[in-house]
């Protein structure tokens, strides 16, 4: 494998142009923008005029990820965004970026040429940049699961637990995620934990989940999980649990934290303090866009009912869990899972399949997501609190 | 006892069996040595009852708890929505389907 080594020590394994929107209303000329290169430019950004603190942080890490390699700010102009911060972050970094405030350019159609122009010229330096060789332990990979049934956790969701043991074992960082759906599974989970105060922190914090989807009054569960069999959140979480593999759990982290070396880490999605601004994650991309602010290089997604989506900044792996689906969808999906299901697989066979993958991709192979263009992206406002002292044991 | 091999059983604890095949409308299954008729097709992915469980019993999948009976269940029963609920929250399904 080769990446693009960061000033931070990171690797990439892709090298696009973000272009980053801070406000719903730079939108329009950002994706414009983007249109120039649409391989190589992939549109963030965040729909919120009010301040969060959480999607200040979340921009900074997306726009300094090590699949980035230069970034072009897109602000309308009287968003509360705090653009200049972003800006002096991402040049610190010793990438290119530039910032476009639209109602300092001309209006849209001025702010969309300068914007390509500045684009064009950060993709053809990009494809000049050079590459450094990069190991598995440099790699940080996510999983998330979504469009769940009851063949997810028997296929999909194990098998990825098989690739990640493995991943682990060769030194990456491996994050495994949802807290709402591990309720049911804080006992066995806590018990994975490098240290007892790490399993009082990972049992806090599905406690803490629990609560917020009880006051919520939905748990992390859609209509379709019940349609493939799922009839409970508890139920669903032993699926998604199956994931993480047997790995012992090294620490717990909130969105943004980096996994400070290999092993095998939880995240915790839920905001801290009272209920505010609705549901944790409103839908499967806003986990993902969680993930890569935690430096996921690629993000192992499992699905039943039958996902499509990919991701703008990372590369997903669409793992079908349910062999019926992947007849349906096959072109959409990058691992047949459902294999194990009519015995022509085992679950080792497509465990292995997957870390295999997970190598091409790393090493620029593109994802089915990838190659159909999926450049999905969500992030809205939460409210975190730093993770505390025991959560990241030395 | 006779199974048949659609039917999976995860844990040696567990009071479901899942699906890894789909059961077609009026089969009649071998489910732990009883012969069960089904009037309607069943997925990949639902669970039916190995072990009876008593009403607000535990129902066991994985080895662990994944809710509790609301009415009595059989073995050979579908065990779903209608007969097992959450102990944490509970479950949205959309029930108006064309």
């Amino acid at each position: 494998m080769k990446g693009w080594l960061r000033s931070d020590g990171r690797k990439g394994i892709r090298n696009v142009v973000a272009v980053a929107y801070l406000v719903e209303c730079a939108h329009h000329v950002a994706r414009k923008i983007a249109e120039v290169a649409p391989e190589g430019a992939h549109v963030i950004g965040f729909p919120g005029c009010y301040p969060n603190a959480y999607a200040q942080r979340m921009m900074e890490r997306l726009c300094t990820h090590p699949n980035v390699g230069a970034v072009l700010i897109v602000s309308l102009g009287c968003e509360s965004f705090n653009r200049f911060q972003l800006d002096q972050i991402v040049a610190a970094t010793g990438r290119p970026v530039q910032t476009l405030v639209i109602q300092n350019t001309g209006g849209t159609r001025s702010s969309i040429d300068t914007g390509r122009d500045w684009v064009a010229r950060q993709i053809a330096a990009l494809a000049r940049a050079p590459t450094v060789p990069m190991a598995v332990s440099d790699l940080i990979i996510g999983t998330v699961c979504g469009g769940s049934d009851g063949t997810s956790g028997i296929t999909g969701n194990p098998a990825a637990g098989i690739a990640f043991d493995k991943l682990v074992a060769a030194g990456a960082a491996c994050i495994f995620e949802e807290t709402g759906e591990l309720i049911g599974c804080e006992g066995i989970m806590a018990d994975r934990a490098v240290t007892p105060d790490l399993a009082t922190e990972l049992r806090a914090s599905v406690a803490k989940a629990a609560r917020y989807y009880a006051t919520l009054g939905y748990g992390s569960f859609a209509s379709g999980n019940a349609d493939g069999g799922l009839t409970t959140i508890e139920e669903k979480s032993l699926g998604a649990y199956m994931k993480s593999g047997q790995s012992p759990i090294s620490g717990l982290i909130k969105p943004g934290d980096i996994p400070p070396k290999g092993g095998l880490y939880l995240m915790d999605v839920v905001p801290d303090g009272e209920v505010r601004f609705g549901f944790p994650n409103i839908s499967d991309n806003a986990e993902i866009v969680e993930m890569m602010a935690s430096g996921a290089h690629c993000t192992l997604f499992v699905t039943g009912r039958g996902s499509v989506v990919g991701s703008a900044i990372s590369p997903v792996i669409k793992i079908a869990a349910n062999p019926h689906m992947y007849a349906r969808l096959s072109d959409d999906m990058d691992i047949n899972a459902g294999a194990i299901l009519d015995g022509s697989a085992t679950l080792d066979q497509i465990g292995q399949q997957i870390f295999d993958l997970v190598l091409a991709t790393a090493s620029g192979q593109p994802t089915r997501s990838e190659a159909l263009g999926h450049q999905e992206f969500i992030l809205t406002y939460k409210s975190f609190e730093p993770i505390g002292p025991s959560c990241l044991p030395v | 006892m006779l199974t048949d091999p659609r039917l999976l059983l995860l844990s040696p604890r567990d009071s479901v069996f899942v699906l890894r095949g789909q059961i077609e409308a009026g089969e009649t299954v071998w489910v732990a040595g009883i012969a069960v008729a089904f009037p309607q097709a069943l997925g990949l992915g639902h669970k039916i009852a190995r072990l009876a469980v008593p009403q607000d019993g535990q129902v066991i999948k994985y080895g662990a708890p994944i809710g509790r009976a609301t009415h009595p269940i059989a073995p050979g029963d579908h065990v779903h929505l209608h007969n097992l609920r959450s102990d944490y929250t509970p479950t949205y399904a959309i029930e108006a389907k064309p």
